[in-house]
């Protein structure tokens, strides 16, 4: 009778048959990348991380949204929203209780436990006794490589965001243990050491959304861009060689259209984009990612259907003046890549989505205007470029500019590639650039895309109170902000509850 | 030598009691008296005697008469006026109340609410100290929220345990009708018995911690066919109406503060949006019923049939139910046989209740319907290019009108209880219960493509279906003896449970309105959710000198829950029982007919609410809508579950001292209880450092809460004469529940937010926090001007930083009531009956998320959906130009005093010149009136958040009962 109180769940299975085959590996490492496009495994209406909306849980509209609604390119309207939450990113007021912070920052390590658990299944002990060999043991060893790069990535991302997050890897237990707290700078070496430990296990090429050698190279190159704000200890020879090193791959190459990098048949010969988050608006929906970053930015005046989003469009996210301007006279200028819509540039009320320009840059319109299946109409398929090789071009140019080893001349010539695919001819070419030009650039080639963030702190502008936008420190006219905003805090509840975490300083 | 006793038995007013019984004690004769009240007992040998004569509801006689020839004697019955030697149903067996241990209150047949009560929690509604039924709504067949004590859990479940006729029965809803209780006819049943302290409820073990409530259905009885047929027919109506703007109010203010292109948008009707969505309803409810005994078989059997119409529009449950009880004995008594089974179907058709609150917000300047036939003909937002605007509310009507939700449910549940007291030692006695309870429910929801609610899915058709299954088999030995040599008694129980609950959740794709088009696909055809537990109890009473009850209880259950290590919970209690009144210093006193002190302290456990599975480590493999694309192929994604190895048994510890009292031969009855309750293990849905498991919440054992309270009840009968008769009852209760513990590790700064609320998206207006009532509001704290209106966005600055974030907001009131009181009176009058019970909650809390959603410039004035919008009339008060959610202004003070019933009954008595035929004529009126200050349309809400409430109607019944 006692037997009787053994049951076991009809359709969910144990670890062992999870992994029992090599297609079971398939559906492993499937988690391993799904878990940044999808909210769960069960629709759009659960979440992996648990307590808040599942959309405030999606990977890239947490990272975006923690990377642009506290700068000059973004501003939410909904600023009631999230318990304030939104507010707290318009206005840079973000307290360690922010709902949009742990959201980001628990789905960041949620997709490493996920990682870590994949990890511990593949030993090759393990999937030698699971009767697995040849070609699907290999590839199960491509797997795993790829498994610690996404690992490595969020790993950068925390570090990058947050400092000093809790580190976990396959060696510590699942349970309720405490993870210990590490710091900015050993987590620096940690990302450093496991890229470069990768490098030479990934494949050359791989399918459409999996990791290959030169991903591994762009967030080396990335990394390296950026080490004077992580450590002190500048690196731009490293990133100028790593940049270089997928350039010269010549596996990639600009998009002819630029339009077309973020339209919804973007999965589609598009030989520019190294890593893509991938998404589709029957298969693997989401109130996050592109669904949400081509929603957010459409109201119902703008026609959603013109945006392959027949049911949708609600009105959230738009420019600060900032970013229009940077194109000059944005309206009549030959650069293509300047998608604004709307004719109030400035802003005087946050929650009002009709000030400031519309960014009509990412739709879930194919490159032909039709409109792909999707749920409700809502749902988007469109691809989410991690990296592509225009930021490659721009991290070689900045990083040889800010005196890494490299060629100035070719620099030069990487920055009017990009200018002209934007003008269509050479009419908008330069003859020289400085560090700070790079930056403008990057603003036009890469705005909205989630860096800008990073590149206002590496260039001393995030906090800094000589460069200003509308409601900066939440002052319609903008105002310097504390030195300590350029980390978030670490989410209030995981430093109650890891009993191993300090709080950032000046929180 | 023999002689005879005869004689006349009469009532308290000297007029003859037919059938009473009278018997000589230890002889075994007996006999009952005639119409006029005489009897007769024939050779009878001389000498002395004691006759017991006894009638239901009055005092047993006992007198001493000596016998010697002819003996005439006459006997006068006094009435009870409170029924200590009635039996009450305990846990696993009964108990005379005068002897009960625990707190136990019952409400019998004849103290339920009266009028259209068509689920049988609340006939109890209002009746006992302790217990808070809310009903969830008007929709037809509703369920209730059921608190026994506030409930001891935070976010497993916090109702309580129901058993009927020994039946655990479950509360896992089931598709097809709103309430699993619902599916139970009230007029079956006899009693309810609230079981409250641990005490009472320990035996139940782990399923205890929020209080017992088992419900017996009325048996067969003895003698020839007795008939009853009633009748309850009734219109109810809406209360109240939301405050909305008039369509002139909302032109004048559109025209004086909207755009041009605002203004366009306004039309020329007059239209009450709730006037069209909501109707008086029809409602008839049915019974008949017939007991009685056929060859030693006492049988009773029960059809009813309930026509339910709801207030809003096309809302409507019918419902057909059969019940039959055999209870044949055997075997000299020895051997009881109770035999039940109960059916129902239940057809219903359910109204989109989004139109509760759509048709507040839906601009009263537009008619109802459109010009043409485009989206069913009802008028809809569109886009200056004619498409349906895609972020408009939608037609309130059309919502209603064109989705189609309709479910059948079916419902048996019955059992088998066999009672043997063995021959050759009566006094041990054996009880098998085997029972079952089996639903099935199913349902299609239709909504054709030209609905503008589906329009960008061209319509919906989809089906659901489950079944439900749970079986019970219970056996108990009870031993019961008097030990007259040493003045004691010995009452001993011990048990056995077996309890498999199983759901069977069918998965069907989902079409479009075509029913060909495939929306999506389901990755399992169905999924089976399954648990179990096995149980062994026992209880001890011991009885010393009639007087001093010692009496324990232990239960270990074992639940397929837990893993194997934290599988079996041990829940014991104890309980010391002094009736006072015997004692030798108070006996004789008349004034007081009872007074009993009770204490106990007791454990008891909860797992309701836990994942079936959630000690595994499994993995989940995804559906169908999450799938991950590599190359060109969509993959199936297998992820590891989050899961706690650890987790078991939540634990309440329940102190209670009570006092049962009885003046005046229990004329004024009562008892006061206090109590004190810990929950320790509290299972929390807690953040666990992230990073240590695959989620950054995990259902795990920390936490602790406490509550306190005090129930207290009087029942007074002021005047009881022949002709006219007086009840009284009141019951009151304090409770004060506070959260003492919520993480693993201490700290005070923690809180979970709770309370989604409807206007924007994640956000949550109240907290579980350490020392503050669960579910508290946390809010901003609003600043008003001069005038005391208050100022759109400005909130206080309570940190002082000069911004106001959310280390601004602060706790304010909670939506649990500090008081509840309940007020039952019924006059008598010759063959007329007055009565009505009053409620009132003090001390409660609401959010009002109708006004916080919909009563600001930018929803009368909204621009970015391109519509013009109706407001609440709060919006003249506050003219707060953007939903300002967060301010403690929209908490308000919802205490209320509330007339549940209010009812007159004429009782013709027999109408019939030939033969017998009972005839009650009854009216009632429901939801007769509130007395608050809050003003959306009801106060009393068991979550605390009032948005798309269903109303709860105002009801005129008229009803007639008839019996032969």
């Amino acid at each position: 009778c006692k037997k009787d109180l053994d049951l076991t769940p009809t359709n969910d299975i144990t670890g062992d048959k999870a992994y029992a085959d090599f297609n079971g590996y398939r559906s492993g490492v499937a988690k391993v990348y799904g878990s940044y496009a999808t909210p769960s495994n069960t629709g759009t209406n659960t979440s992996d991380v648990a307590g808040q909306d599942p959309g405030f849980a999606d990977f890239l509209r947490g990272y975006w949204n923690l990377q642009e609604l506290p700068t000059d390119e973004a501003a939410c309207a909904w600023i009631g929203d999230a318990g304030g939450g939104i507010q707290g990113l318009d206005y840079n007021s973000y307290v360690p209780s922010n709902v949009l912070i742990l959201g980001m920052y628990a789905r960041s390590l949620y997709q490493i436990s996920v990682v870590n658990e994949f990890l511990r299944e593949s030993t090759d002990a393990k999937v030698a006794s699971r009767g697995i060999s040849g070609n699907d043991a290999q590839e199960i060893k491509y797997f795993a490589a790829e498994a610690r790069f996404i690992r490595a990535f969020q790993y950068w991302l925390l570090m990058d965001l947050f400092g000093n997050p809790p580190f976990i890897t396959e060696e510590n237990k699942v349970g309720k243990e405490s993870p210990q707290q590490i710091t900015r700078a050993k987590l620096f070496e940690y990302v450093e050491s496991e890229l470069l430990a990768i490098e030479p296990l990934l494949k050359e090429t791989n399918e459409y959304g999996r990791v290959t050698k030169a991903a591994d190279w762009a967030l080396l190159a990335r990394l390296y861009l950026n080490a004077g704000v992580y450590t002190g200890t500048i690196k731009y020879n490293e990133a100028a060689q790593y940049a270089a090193k997928v350039i010269s791959s010549g596996r990639y190459s600009l998009h002819p259209v630029y339009a077309n990098l973020f339209k919804g048949d973007n999965d589609k010969n598009n030989p520019e984009v190294i890593l893509s988050i991938n998404y589709d608006g029957v298969k693997t929906q989401n109130y996050g990612g592109t669904t949400y970053l081509i929603n957010a930015a459409v109201n119902g005046d703008m026609g959603p259907a013109g945006f392959g989003i027949p049911n949708g469009g609600w009105g959230g996210n738009r420019s600060r003046p900032n970013l229009p301007n940077l194109f000059g006279d944005y309206k009549n200028t030959k650069d293509k890549r300047a998608m604004f819509w709307g004719d109030t540039p400035n802003i005087t009320d946050i929650s009002v989505f009709k000030q400031g320009l519309a960014v009509v840059k990412f739709t879930n319109l194919t490159s032909t205007g039709a409109t792909p299946a999707s749920v409700g109409g809502t749902y988007c398929s469109t691809d989410f470029p991690l990296f592509r090789l225009a930021e490659m071009y721009l991290v070689y140019a900045e990083a040889v500019a800010r005196g890494g080893s490299g060629s100035t001349a070719t620099a030069l010539g990487y920055l009017n590639l990009l200018r002209q695919r934007a003008y269509g001819d050479a009419s908008g070419n330069l003859s020289s650039f400085t560090v700070d030009d790079i930056l403008n650039e990057r603003g036009r080639e890469l705005y909205w895309e989630g860096f800008r963030r990073t590149d206002l702190i590496r260039y001393g502008k995030y906090t800094s109170d000589s460069y200003l936008w509308p409601f900066k420190g939440g002052v319609a006219s903008g105002r310097g902000l504390e030195a300590h905003k350029a980390l978030y805090p670490l989410p209030i509840s995981d430093v109650i509850a890891n009993t191993n975490l300090t709080q950032n300083p000046g929180y | 030598q023999t002689g005879s006793i005869s004689g006349q038995v009469v009532d308290e007013k000297g007029q003859p009691l037919p059938g009473a019984s009278v018997s000589i004690k230890n002889i075994n004769r007996g006999t009952s008296t005639d119409e006029k009240g005489v009897f007769r007992l024939n050779a009878v040998a001389n000498g002395s005697y004691v006759l017991t004569v006894s009638f239901i509801g009055y005092q047993v006689l006992e007198t001493q008469v000596t016998v010697n020839g002819e003996k005439r004697v006459a006997l006068k019955l006094v009435p009870n006026a409170q029924n200590l030697t009635e039996v009450v149903v305990i846990g696993y067996g009964t108990q005379r109340r005068k002897e009960v241990t625990g707190s136990i209150s019952t409400v019998s047949s004849k103290d339920f609410q009266k009028g259209n009560i068509t689920t049988p929690e609340q006939l109890i509604v209002g009746k006992v100290a302790g217990v808070q039924v809310t009903t969830n709504g008007g929709q037809p067949g509703s369920g209730s929220t059921i608190r026994i004590r506030g409930g001891a859990s935070l976010n497993a479940s916090n109702d309580p345990l129901i058993v009927i006729d020994g039946v655990p029965v479950s509360n896992a809803t089931i598709p097809g009708v709103s309430n699993p209780l619902a599916m139970i006819n009230p007029n079956d049943i006899e009693t309810f018995t609230v079981l409250k302290d641990a005490n009472a409820t320990a035996i139940y073990g782990s399923r205890a911690s929020n209080g017992v409530i088992l419900i017996t259905t009325k048996k067969g009885k003895s003698g020839a066919p007795s008939i009853n047929f009633s009748s309850q027919n009734s219109i109810a109506t809406v209360a109240k109406k939301v405050d909305v703007l008039t369509a002139d109010e909302v032109r004048t203010y559109v025209n004086a503060n909207g755009s041009d292109a605002l203004k366009a948008l306004l039309g020329t009707a007059n239209t009450d949006w709730q006037d069209e969505v909501f109707r008086n309803a029809a409602t008839t409810d049915n019974n008949l019923s017939i007991s009685g005994t056929s060859k030693n078989m006492p049988y009773r059997v029960s059809f009813g049939y309930l026509n339910q119409n709801g207030t809003l529009i096309t809302d409507k449950l019918e419902r057909g139910t059969a019940g039959l009880s055999l209870n044949p004995r055997f075997l000299d008594n020895h051997l009881k046989v109770d035999f039940n089974v109960k059916n129902s179907l239940a057809i219903s058709q359910f109204a989109n209740q989004d139109a509760i609150s759509g048709a507040v917000q839906f601009n009263p300047t537009w008619a109802v319907n459109s010009a043409n036939s485009t989206y069913g003909g009802y008028f809809e937002w569109l886009r200056p290019d004619g498409t349906l605007n895609p972020n408009a509310p939608r037609n309130p009507v059309g919502a209603v009108r064109l989705k189609d939700d309709s479910g059948n449910t079916m419902r048996s549940f019955g059992n088998l209880q066999l009672d043997y007291s063995f021959h050759f030692l009566p006094e041990l006695h054996a009880n098998v219960n085997v029972g079952y309870d089996v639903s099935r429910g199913k349902g299609i929801v239709y909504i054709p493509a030209e609905a503008a609610i589906s329009f960008s899915t061209r319509g919906n058709y989809n089906r659901y279906k489950s079944t439900i299954s749970n079986n019970v088999v219970e056996a108990y030995l009870n031993y019961n003896k008097d030990i007259s040599s040493i003045n004691s008694n010995i009452n001993a129980t011990a048990g056995y449970g077996y309890y498999a609950n199983r759901t069977k959740n069918y998965n069907f794709a989902s079409y479009e309105a075509d029913g060909k088009t495939v929306k999506s696909t389901p990755k399992f055809p169905f999924d089976i959710p399954e648990n179990r537990l096995l149980s062994y109890y026992g209880r001890l009473i011991y009885t010393l000198n009639n007087r001093y009850i010692f009496s324990g209880t232990v239960r270990t259950d074992g639940s397929s829950r837990f893993s194997e290590d934290n599988r079996w919970g041990v829940f014991p209690s104890a309980a010391f029982t002094w009736r006072i009144n015997e004692e030798g210093f108070l006996k004789g006193t008349n004034a007081l007919s009872d007074l009993k002190l009770r204490l106990s302290y007791g454990v008891t456990g909860q797992q309701e609410g836990i994942a079936n599975y959630s000690y595994l480590s499994n993995y989940s493999v995804s559906n169908n809508e999450a799938m991950y694309q590599i190359g060109d192929t969509y993959y199936y994604m297998n992820a590891p579950v989050a899961y706690d190895e650890d987790i078991k048994w939540e634990t309440t510890e329940t102190y209670n001292a009570g006092i049962d009292y009885g003046f005046l031969n229990g004329r004024i009855n009562g008892s006061i209880d206090v109590y004190r309750k810990k929950t320790k293990d509290l299972l929390s849905v807690i953040p666990i450092p992230i990073g240590s498991n695959f989620s950054n919440q995990l259902l795990t054992n920390v936490g602790n809460m406490e509550a306190d309270g005090v129930e207290l009840a009087i029942n007074a009968k002021p005047i009881l004469k022949k002709d006219f008769s007086w009840d009284l009852g009141f019951n009151f209760t304090y409770n004060k529940t506070k959260v003492t513990n919520l993480t693993a590790s201490y700290n005070p700064d923690y809180m979970v937010s709770v309370g989604d609320i409807t206007g924007s998206t994640g956000n949550k207006i109240q907290a579980h926090a350490l020392n503050r009532s669960p579910f508290s509001y946390y809010v901003w704290k609003q600043v008003y001007d001069e005038s005391g209106k208050p100022l759109s966005g400005v909130y206080a600055d309570l940190d002082g930083d000069g911004t106001i974030t959310e280390a601004d907001k602060y706790f304010y009131k909670s939506p649990l009531p500090k008081y509840s009181l309940g007020f039952s009176t019924s006059v008598s009058l010759r063959k007329w009956t007055l009565s009505t019970v009053l409620r009132s909650n003090i001390g409660n809390y609401i959010y009002d998320n109708v006004s916080s959603n919909l009563s600001s410039r930018t929803v009368i004035l909204d621009a970015t959906s391109g519509v013009v919008n109706n407001v609440v009339r709060d919006f003249l008060n506050t003219g707060f130009s953007a939903n300002q959610y967060y301010s403690d202004y929209y908490v308000k003070n919802a205490s209320f005093l509330k007339m549940d019933n209010l009812g007159l009954a004429y009782d013709a008595g027999n109408i019939a010149r030939n033969g017998k035929m009972n005839l009650t004529i009854s009216a009632n009126v429901q939801n007769v009136f509130v007395i608050s200050d809050y003003e959306g349309v009801d106060p009393e809400n068991n979550k605390g958040i009032d948005y798309k409430f269903y109303p709860r109607p105002r009801t005129y019944v008229l009803g007639l009962n008839v019996g032969f």
